[in-house]
């Protein structure tokens, strides 16, 4: 079946034209600090529920501090790049350094339910919407 | 006075094909650092998301590449609201200058960061002439 083999590629383009159409959105334009800092996050819906995935490849564990608070999301941490002692560069394009990034969403969050996972140099914050803020079914009478 | 100095988003640089690819996907282009020790060159490539499973690394003709493939069922059934990067698959090849013993090369990968060593072939490997 052609179609077995042809979806999965559909679905990584059509991911990556998502995406590409999402630059232009204003949904935390005027909430974050300022736009494009490090690390570069994107912001996912899951259901009712909030999902950034942040890429910070080569970060040790415990560099990195997450901090919740309200609607914030504080991402804080260093990033070490080493070389040995006496060995010649030829090139060098990795980064290093510290940052520190602090991110408001226009939703409430339910801090306690807050989830991270560091996983191949991908970070994932779950944030879920606290009960209050999630649409309620109004019934008729 | 040592100031912070603040870490600026790298844009991703996309991989300039040579000829064109029958899937429409894009691949980009792993950052890296390259230094070379008396005995090994020493290649490093972040390839953020990539699992340790969807590695490729060869050398073939002198020519070191490596391929990375994203695994994107984690985005299924996801809705981007914000985004500021791009996803894709990585690769990369390098023309090595040296002879590398290829029965030799270690691979470490950790956090999406490939460490390669690639030891010198033992002719490659530079000797001092003692001039009488």
């Amino acid at each position: 079946m052609i179609t077995a083999f042809a979806d999965p590629f559909h679905s990584l383009l059509n991911l990556q034209r998502a995406l590409e159409a999402r630059l232009a959105s204003d949904w935390l334009q005027d909430l974050t600090t300022s736009r494009g800092p490090f690390p570069p996050i994107n912001v996912f819906q899951q259901g009712d529920d909030i999902l950034a995935i942040i890429e910070l490849p080569g970060i040790d564990k415990n560099d990195l501090q997450i901090q919740a608070k309200e609607n914030t999301i504080r991402i804080s941490g260093k990033k070490a790049v080493n070389y040995p002692e006496g060995v010649s560069v030829h090139r060098q394009e990795r980064i290093s350094g510290e940052f520190d990034r602090t991110l408001s969403f226009p939703v409430q969050l339910d801090p306690d339910g807050i989830k991270a996972e560091y996983r191949d140099g991908v970070l994932a914050l779950f944030l879920p919407r606290s009960a209050s803020d999630k649409p309620r079914n109004v019934a008729i009478n | 006075m040592a100031s912070k100095q603040e870490l600026q988003v790298q844009q991703k640089r996309e991989l300039e094909k040579k000829e064109e690819t029958t899937i429409p996907a894009r691949v980009f282009l792993p950052t890296a650092d390259i230094y070379e020790t008396q005995d090994a060159l020493s290649v490093i490539l972040e390839m953020p998301g990539v699992e340790k499973s969807k590695l490729d690394v060869r050398v073939e003709d002198g020519v070191l590449k490596v391929e990375g493939r994203l695994d994107f069922s984690k985005y299924e059934g996801l809705q981007p609201l914000y985004t500021e990067y791009n996803v894709g698959h990585y690769s990369r090849s390098f023309r090595l200058s040296g002879k590398i013993d290829q029965s030799k090369i270690g691979a470490e990968f950790k956090d999406g960061v490939l460490f390669l060593v690639l030891p010198k072939a033992e002719e490659a490997k530079a000797r001092t002439v003692r001039v009488k």
